[in-house]
């Protein structure tokens, strides 16, 4: 159910297949509870490094998107999907409120708002590189 | 971190020529660790020096904690390692059967799982003479024969040298599977879509030097390349910060690999009035081409 990475391109396999994961479970791809690939099984369906898989699950865990059970391997965290999101959208919102608020009074209009901020979440990617 | 192999200034010298030079090279258990450089750079030199094949003329190394420049180490550095040499060479009269069975005699921890498994996936013709093999089959038996073996540590010159792709894809599926079960691999490669497919750490030398040596992950997190437009004069000296590792000035456009500390350059850049500044990531294969 995963794709190849592309290991051609700039951003890291660990973040790749991390984006990869998260986006299945966000969109329910991977229900709660699914227990996934075990990390040798999933390295050598993608033929990358068993480390590379470790540390993906492990940064995945430690966000709590899924979670190690010893022994048992990695299952899809149960409500994690709608916990993130809700958080993430409900501080990320009252943000933008106040500094679309700021920029309109300053006289922007708001497809001038708009380009600004594709710009610089483009920009960002490029310097950061990493979440 | 356990370290499985370890050299200290490692050199060889052919007459006036330095091959290899003060190398200082680490290689972690469990690693995949790649070891990258040009035709000639000195890769299969120090491949032979590691194995005892040839003398250092300085430094010395350490393969499983036993001395490579000793010779009764040696000996059992290369029944404790697999190896898989650049010329791939083998029994040429011997059929494909009866180098395996030649073979497996010689190692006590021969996986006979392993080697039936590899002789399915990579469809060697049993009964064929080596020396009827083409080269691409050559390469694919000489890697079931170190594969099989059950070492715990792996070092291959050239590994998928001559292999179709399908090929290739399966001695990378292999190579991850050795690594899964916790064995170390050091492979030596100009293929650079293979390294970062596969490898964790990359090794780069230039001319028997040492060039880079780092995390494959850091490399792709941290390195970027760095462009900006500065309309007043502007020398190499005015970037000469941590982590740039190479500046090129063409008129008014500075031109810059940084390894880290992205933003103390591009605060640089901006103080010195840069009317625009680019960042961009960069892959293995520039950092390859602008290292060597």
């Amino acid at each position: 159910m995963f794709r190849k990475p592309n290991p051609a391109s700039g951003i890291p396999i660990y973040l790749q297949i991390e984006e990869q994961i998260r986006h299945a479970i966000e969109t329910g791809a991977l229900a709660a509870g699914t227990q996934l690939p075990s990390i040798r099984s999933l390295a050598e369906t993608l033929v990358i490094n068993p480390h590379t898989v470790a540390r993906v699950y492990r940064d995945l865990e430690s966000e709590g998107a899924i979670e190690i059970r010893h022994g048992l391997g990695a299952f899809v965290a149960e409500a994690w999907r709608e916990r993130v999101r809700t958080d993430r959208m409900r501080s990320a919102q009252k943000l933008v409120r106040t500094v679309v608020r700021q920029l309109k009074a300053i006289g922007l209009e708001e497809d001038e708002i708009r380009r600004l901020v594709e710009a610089e979440t483009a920009a960002h990617e490029l310097v950061a590189g990493r979440r | 971190m356990d370290t499985i192999l370890e050299t200290e200034k490692l050199s060889k010298r052919f007459g006036d020529f330095e091959a290899v030079s003060g190398l200082n090279l680490r290689v972690r258990k469990g690693s995949i660790c790649a070891f990258l450089g040009q035709n000639g750079a000195g890769k299969t030199t120090t491949l032979r020096l590691l194995l005892g094949m040839m003398r250092p003329s300085q430094g010395s190394g350490h393969i499983l904690g036993l001395r490579i420049d000793d010779e009764a180490a040696s000996v059992r550095i290369r029944q404790r390692v697999a190896f898989v040499a650049e010329d791939k060479r083998l029994y040429d009269y011997m059929t494909v059967h009866q180098i395996l069975g030649f073979t497996k005699s010689f190692f006590p921890g021969w996986r006979a799982d392993r080697e039936s498994d590899l002789l399915r996936r990579l469809d060697l013709p049993l009964g064929c003479k080596i020396r009827k093999l083409s080269k691409g089959m050559r390469t694919k038996l000489a890697l079931l024969l170190a594969f099989a073996r059950g070492s715990e540590f792996f070092i291959l010159d050239e590994p998928t040298e001559g292999l179709d792709p399908v090929a290739m894809e399966m001695v990378l599926q292999i190579v991850v599977a050795l690594a899964s079960e916790g064995a170390t691999v050091f492979f030596s490669s100009h293929q650079i879509a293979e390294v970062e497919q596969i490898a964790d750490h990359i090794l780069m030398i230039h001319k028997g030097k040492l060039v880079l040596d780092s995390p494959l992950d850091r490399i792709k997190d941290e390195y970027r390349q760095v462009q900006a437009v500065i309309h007043c004069p502007v020398q190499n000296c005015d970037f000469e910060l941590d982590g740039v590792e190479r500046i090129c000035v063409d008129g008014s456009t500075v031109s810059m690999i940084v390894s880290h500390n992205v933003d103390a350059v591009m605060d640089r850049a901006y103080k010195m009035n840069a009317v625009s500044v680019e960042v961009a990531p960069l892959t293995l294969k520039e950092i390859f081409l602008e290292t060597v």
